[in-house]
């Protein structure tokens, strides 16, 4: 498998993870690494991707699904996990089920010294917050454990995180005079 | 149904103003109320299943209806909330303007103050104005109420206007007292769900 058709299959692999858990809503602040899983979910039909600015009210939106009988999922990366917090208490107060996917910054490679902080204590910040985190270091990690994290949360009406790892996920290349470079 | 009252300040109360709002409502419409004052004024209007009250996560109540509104296509969902609710989720308001729910009612009640720490002022007090905002975000239709007659189309409006709506009614600041609906966010979402949907805790 060449590297791209392996970047792409794991991104597919949540695809179809979505799918087959009969996910409605995927709620998303973009990330370069969810790219194409963003465009495949605007795609899909019986799918909606819900576009918010940012992460907190993505969590929100989301409870609002369940209230109203759709399951969710939120695509964010890891700068975005301190907007959630507060937020995080309405799935956490009223039992939201409540899937996470989270591309991890600050961590394998990172150019971006500003990124260190929040990928540095993402996880802390998610558990102390009450959610359950795993994370996927390599490409065969990804379709069970998001599939374990999609069941958990709708099993258990709790919060569940995929922390997917930089080093999984690829490094931003940052340059002068240009576009970056982003590895998908 | 009650008359929309004014209150010594010539403004609109709320208690009569969100009564009247509500009154007769049946199962068509779900309510996202924000925390503080807006739940008590939709508590005190009458219990119903179909009302789920924050009593934190404040700024969710928008983007909370806006998930609820997308879920549930045949319903009219209205998120009723407080001026400093939407100051603090005005990223909330943005998205549920883009995207574009017909079915998607937000009503402001806007005093002008945080009720619940003091009665500080917001910026709606000093010359931000949130039915311009919202205008801007892309809203389809939008109501800036400021007199009793105003408030009473409301009633109507929230049933047949299409979305996303919003209506920005400038209340008086005199608190009403608190009528407390309950906090038990587990219960609300089942009582809310089983009425709606049907299905039993599990």
């Amino acid at each position: 498998m060449t590297d791209q058709a392996q970047a792409d299959a794991w991104r597919d692999a949540i695809f179809d993870a979505f799918q087959d858990a009969g996910i409605a809503q995927v709620a998303y602040v973009p990330d370069a690494g969810h790219k194409r899983l963003i465009e495949r979910t605007h795609a899909a039909n019986g799918m909606r991707a819900m576009s918010v600015a940012t992460e907190e009210d993505a969590v929100a939106c989301l409870a609002g699904a369940w209230l109203g009988g759709q399951k969710g999922a939120l695509l964010m990366q890891s700068s975005g996990v301190g907007n959630t917090i507060n937020m995080l208490s309405l799935a956490k107060t009223c039992q939201f089920p409540l899937p996470m996917f989270i591309t991890m910054r600050g961590e394998w490679g990172e150019f971006n010294s500003w990124q260190m902080q929040m990928g540095e204590t993402s996880q802390a910040h998610l558990e102390l917050s009450g959610v359950k985190c795993y994370r996927c270091e390599t490409p065969e990690d990804v379709a069970e454990t998001v599939r374990v994290a999609i069941d958990q949360a709708y099993n258990g009406n709790c919060q569940t995180a995929v922390l997917l790892a930089q080093k999984l996920v690829g490094t931003k290349k940052f340059s002068d005079g240009g576009l970056g470079d982003n590895k998908k | 149904m009650s008359t929309i009252e004014t209150k010594p300040d010539g403004l609109i109360d709320r208690r009569t103003f969100v009564d009247h709002l509500v009154a007769n409502r049946g199962d068509d419409l779900c309510i996202v109320a924000g925390l503080g004052s807006p739940c008590y004024d939709l508590k005190a209007a009458g219990d119903h299943p179909l009302n789920f009250y924050l009593y934190g996560a404040m700024g969710g109540a928008v983007p909370m209806a806006m998930g609820l509104a997308a879920a549930q296509p045949e319903k009219r969902v209205m998120a009723l909330t407080g001026d400093g609710e939407v100051l603090m989720g005005l990223t909330g308001l943005a998205a549920a303007g883009a995207e574009g729910l017909e079915n998607l009612i937000v009503v402001v009640l806007d005093n002008e103050r945080y009720g619940e720490t003091g009665q500080q002022t917001t910026h709606t007090a000093r010359g931000v104005n949130l039915a311009q905002t919202a205008i801007g975000l892309g809203y389809r239709a939008v109501r800036d109420i400021k007199t009793p007659d105003e408030a009473a189309e409301l009633h109507d409006w929230i049933k047949t206007v299409q979305g996303p709506a919003c209506a920005v009614v400038k209340i008086s600041a005199e608190a009403a007292g608190m009528a407390l609906p309950p906090q038990d966010g587990v219960y609300l979402k089942h009582r809310f769900r089983e009425r709606l949907l049907g299905v039993q805790p599990r």
